[in-house]
Parts: C-alpha cells; sequence; structure tokens
C-alpha cells in the first residue's frame, strides 16, 4: 500500500443556496466515510481558508497576501489516503465532489524514504 | 450523524430573523451576506470534520460577530469619510445585543415576526409569497424559479423589490400592533397562495411540488400554535392544508403517473394529517367569521371522511361550493361546484353549470376547464366531443405529469369508441 494525498482545489467559491450547501455537505461526508470505511482514510485533513493567509516570497519582509500560487486554483483541503498504486488512488479519487463544481483533485503521492 | 434534510434552510431562517430582529430589517442586505457566508463556511469545515452537537448556537454566535464585525466596519469606513457624516450621524446607534432575542425561546416570535414582515401589503401577492419563500423557508432564488415556472431573473427582481420594500422599516412586524388583525388576513392569503402553488402549480419538474405544501404547512403550524395567530380562521386554513396534504402521497401512482380523485388509492392518505385537519376545522368552528377556508376545508373533509367517491356526501359538498361562490366569486370555484353538481344531478347538469361559468375566458388557459368538459362528455357516452375537449386540455396541459393524464383519458375515448355502452365503465371527473 502506498499513501497519497488529494489536494482539493477550487477557483472560484460558488454562490450557494442553504440546500446546496447541504447537499454538498452530504455528498462529501459520505465520499469521506466511504473512503474510510473501504480502509483507504488515513486522515481526512482540513480544510483550508479563502483569504487571510499570506504568500512569503523572501527573507526581505516582503509578502504578499495572495494568489497564493500561479494558477488560479486555491488549495481549499487536503486529506491523507491510502491506496494500492496510483491508478487506485486516481479511480477513488474520481468520486470525489469537488468534481461535481469548478473543482479539480491533485492526487500526489507520498515520497516514501529510499 | 443523520441531518435533518432542511438544517441548512431552517438554519438560515431562523439566523436572518434573529439577526433582522436584533438589528433591524433595514440592515437586510448585510445580514442576508453575514448568513450566507457563515453558512458557507460551516459547510465547508463540517464537509472535513462532522456536524457539530450544537451547530445552531454555534451558527447564531458566528453569524451575529460577522454583523457585528460589517457594522464595525461601515462606522469606520463612515468616519474616514467626512462628506458622508451627515448619514453617520442619522444612523449612529450604539449597538445594544439583546441577548433574549438569540435565546431558542425567542426563535419563534422571530420567525412569525419575519413572516408578518414579508406580508406587507404594500408589495404584491406574488412578491410577498417569493420573500416567504427566500426569508422563511430559505430557498435560493433559482429553487423559488423552479417551483413557479419563471425565470431566475424574475425571481431576483421579486425578491430585491421586495427586500427593499421590506428594508424601509427598520423594525420586524410587532405582534401587538392594532393592525395585527388586517395583517393575519394578508398572511393567511399568502400562505394559501403557498400551499396552492405547490398543490396545483405548474412547476415543470415535479407535478406536484411538495417542498412548497410542507412549508406552508409548517408555516400554518407556527402561526396556529398561539396567540394572536391562533384565530378561527388560522386553524380553518390549517385544516385545509392538513387535509390537502394528507392525500398527496396518493396523487400519483407507482410509475408516478398522476392520479384524479377518483381513482386514488384512499388507504394511502394520510390518517395523522387527516387527523390533524378534522381537530384544527373543530378548533375553526367559532366566532362569526365564516372565511372561504373554513369552506374549502369543509369540502376536504368530507372527502376525507368519504369512504370512495360513489359514498361521498356530494349534496353536502355543493351546497359547500354554493357558499364559497357567494363568498369567493371565481371561475376556478364555479367549475368545482359544476364537477360537484355533475355528482349530484349527473354529467348532463354538471356540462350546462361548466358551460354557464361566469367570466369562463378566464379559464382560457387552465387546462382543466376542457378537461372537465371532455370527462363530462365521456360520462355522458358524447366520446368524439369527449375527445376534442380533451385534446383541447392536453394543448394547454402546464407539464409533462397533466400531459400524460390527458393523454391517457383521450385513450379511453378511442378504446370505448368500439365497446359497449360506456356509461358502466366511466365514474370519474377531473381531479
Amino acid at each position: 500500500m502506498s499513501q497519497f494525498v488529494y489536494v482539493y482545489r477550487q477557483s472560484e467559491r460558488p454562490p450557494s443556496s442553504p440546500q446546496q450547501m447541504q447537499e454538498r455537505l452530504e455528498r462529501w461526508t459520505t465520499w469521506l466515510r466511504n473512503l474510510q470505511e473501504s480502509k483507504h482514510l488515513v486522515d481526512r485533513g482540513l480544510p483550508l481558508e479563502w483569504s487571510g493567509g499570506a504568500v512569503v516570497r523572501n527573507r526581505k519582509g516582503s509578502i504578499s497576501d495572495g494568489p497564493y500560487a500561479e494558477s488560479k486554483d486555491i488549495v481549499m483541503g487536503f486529506s491523507l489516503i491510502e491506496a494500492k498504486d496510483l491508478a487506485e488512488a486516481v479511480s477513488l479519487a474520481q468520486g470525489c465532489p469537488a468534481l461535481d463544481g469548478a473543482g479539480l483533485v491533485e492526487v500526489r503521492p507520498v515520497m516514501s524514504l529510499p | 450523524m443523520n441531518l435533518d434534510d432542511a438544517l441548512f434552510r431552517r438554519e438560515s431562517t431562523r439566523l436572518v430573523a434573529a439577526l433582522a430582529r436584533a438589528f433591524g430589517v433595514h440592515r437586510l442586505a448585510l445580514i442576508e451576506d453575514a448568513v450566507q457566508e457563515t453558512l458557507t463556511r460551516a459547510y465547508q469545515s463540517w464537509s472535513f470534520s462532522s456536524v457539530p452537537a450544537h451547530h445552531s448556537a454555534l451558527l447564531m454566535t458566528s453569524a451575529r460577530n460577522r454583523v457585528l464585525d460589517a457594522l464595525r466596519h461601515e462606522r469606520a469606513v463612515r468616519n474616514l469619510a467626512p462628506e458622508l457624516q451627515h448619514r453617520a450621524e442619522e444612523s449612529e446607534e450604539p449597538e445594544v445585543i439583546h441577548e433574549e432575542l438569540f435565546l431558542p425561546a425567542a426563535l419563534r416570535d422571530n420567525e412569525l415576526r419575519m413572516m408578518f414582515t414579508c406580508c406587507n401589503p404594500r408589495v404584491p401577492e406574488d412578491v410577498q409569497v417569493a420573500l416567504i419563500l427566500s426569508l422563511l423557508c430559505g430557498f435560493g432564488a433559482g429553487e423559488i424559479a423552479g417551483a413557479f415556472l419563471v425565470t431566475e431573473a424574475a425571481v431576483a427582481k421579486r425578491l430585491s423589490r421586495g427586500k427593499s420594500a421590506l428594508a424601509k422599516s427598520r423594525r420586524l412586524f410587532d405582534l401587538e400592533a392594532s393592525d395585527f388583525g388586517a395583517r393575519l388576513e394578508v398572511v393567511h392569503r399568502a400562505l394559501y397562495l403557498l400551499f396552492s402553488e405547490g398543490y396545483h402549480g405548474a412547476g415543470v419538474h415535479a407535478v406536484l411540488r411538495p417542498d412548497l405544501c410542507t412549508e406552508a404547512l409548517r408555516l400554518v403550524r407556527l402561526l396556529a400554535e398561539r396567540p394572536p395567530g391562533t384565530t378561527p380562521a388560522t386553524h380553518a386554513l390549517a385544516a385545509l392544508m392538513c387535509l390537502h396534504a394528507a392525500r398527496i402521497p396518493a396523487r400519483l401512482d407507482g410509475d408516478g403517473e398522476l392520479l384524479d380523485l377518483f381513482a386514488q388509492d384512499r388507504s394511502s392518505w394520510d390518517p395523522a394529517l387527516i387527523d390533524e385537519g378534522l381537530l384544527h376545522l373543530e378548533q375553526s368552528a367559532s366566532g362569526e367569521n365564516l372565511t372561504r377556508y373554513h369552506l374549502e376545508a369543509a369540502i376536504a373533509a368530507h372527502h376525507a371522511l368519504a369512504a370512495d367517491a360513489g359514498q361521498t356526501r356530494w349534496t353536502e359538498i355543493l351546497h359547500l361550493y354554493d357558499q364559497l361562490l357567494r363568498l369567493e366569486p371565481s371561475p376556478v370555484v364555479a367549475l368545482n361546484r359544476a364537477i360537484a353538481l355533475a355528482q349530484v344531478e349527473g354529467p348532463e347538469a354538471g356540462l350546462q353549470a361548466l358551460r354557464a361559468v361566469p367570466d369562463s375566458d378566464r379559464l382560457a388557459h387552465y387546462p382543466f376547464y376542457p378537461a372537465a368538459l371532455g370527462e363530462l362528455e365521456l360520462r355522458r357516452g358524447n366520446l368524439e366531443e369527449a375527445r376534442l375537449q380533451l385534446r383541447a386540455a392536453h394543448e394547454l396541459a402546464r407539464n409533462d405529469g397533466e400531459r400524460r393524464f390527458l393523454l391517457r383519458r383521450i385513450a379511453q375515448c378511442t378504446s370505448l369508441g368500439g365497446a359497449g355502452s360506456p356509461k358502466q365503465r366511466l365514474n370519474r371527473a377531473a381531479p
């Protein structure tokens, strides 16, 4: 088994009605619970704030508030999962609710010790 | 943890009502932004953890702090811009936080006040209903548009028009105000429209919009719970909603097809709602004021208590429709009366009454007018005319459910064409 980090990215926070928020919440809860029940979830991870952070680019006290990266997609959270190989990790990620909106999931293998 | 299906909508309503009561209706836009932000953060954060046990209190505190921050920010901006000073003085007021307004005990009052605020007689009824759906039911503009077969932009316009009218007053409607009684009638009317839209509406995606009925029922129960809303008319309205809602499970068959009253499986009517409706009907029988809600509830009660269409007390129903027609002369009431008359005196009399419906041109787009003509012609054995009328109804049908319903009736005309006596096989009328 190898470990992977799912990095959830999204370009914008979609305006939603309360009902849509609830539906999204339920899709996320179900998805993470399924990962947990199939023993793929190592750590569900944490959601990140959309704003209010900083980017440190050098040691001279020059920081900016973002965008956090060149990419338009902001990291909105991450989880640590376990899968047989990249193919399995990718196929599990295809069920992620982030894909229902304007989001994407980056699947990054955790580096194993040599 | 199993979530309440409407948890976010309910929280949204609760938050907006409490904050509008505490900080003033003139800050509705700012309050709605704060609530939106609070709920958005909640769902994102709960997606990774779980919904905390005391979520309601957490949301209330968080939304309240957001409003306070926004107000502090507004004030700071004003102080930086002296030319706006006169406006600052106008609205400068200390933010006294009335803690008790945020306690669970106040929630019902907050919502009731909001309900009366939305039913502002200065805004048209369709705007009142849109406001109720937005502020008291937590629906988004897109969802409201879907229920009313209008564009989202049209709903957004209604809402912004309504909200700016509300924002002219600072306080939510006071339930002790002297014009409570007059406002209560407007509230009844708006809740009645909300329910009717769910029950008879033309929403494309669902033949019925049970959500709208559920919401109207929830709000009328809130109103009927204790004074000053507990009037005979409120009970009558609650009775008519319960007794109609009881039939919702039977209005679609196993394949999702519409069934008329005559074809419904009455064993699937909801007995708890029937009991609740009858109890409200009993409680509505006091005072001198006979409203349309009393009469409609009484008609619904006759249907609810009858074992089948044949054992329904049509003579009493006809009598109630006569009273209703005097109280509320409308072509739709006249149409329903004609159907009842056909049950009492036969299709011939029903057809005559249908053709004599005053202002029947107002029914020109209502599919159930030609549908009723078609059904009675069919019952009379006049298949050719029945087919014509049902086809006309099909042309006017507002959604696929209605279209399929009418196509099935047209097909029956055709299949009866070659069969023996149609009268023996048919005992139906329009839904």
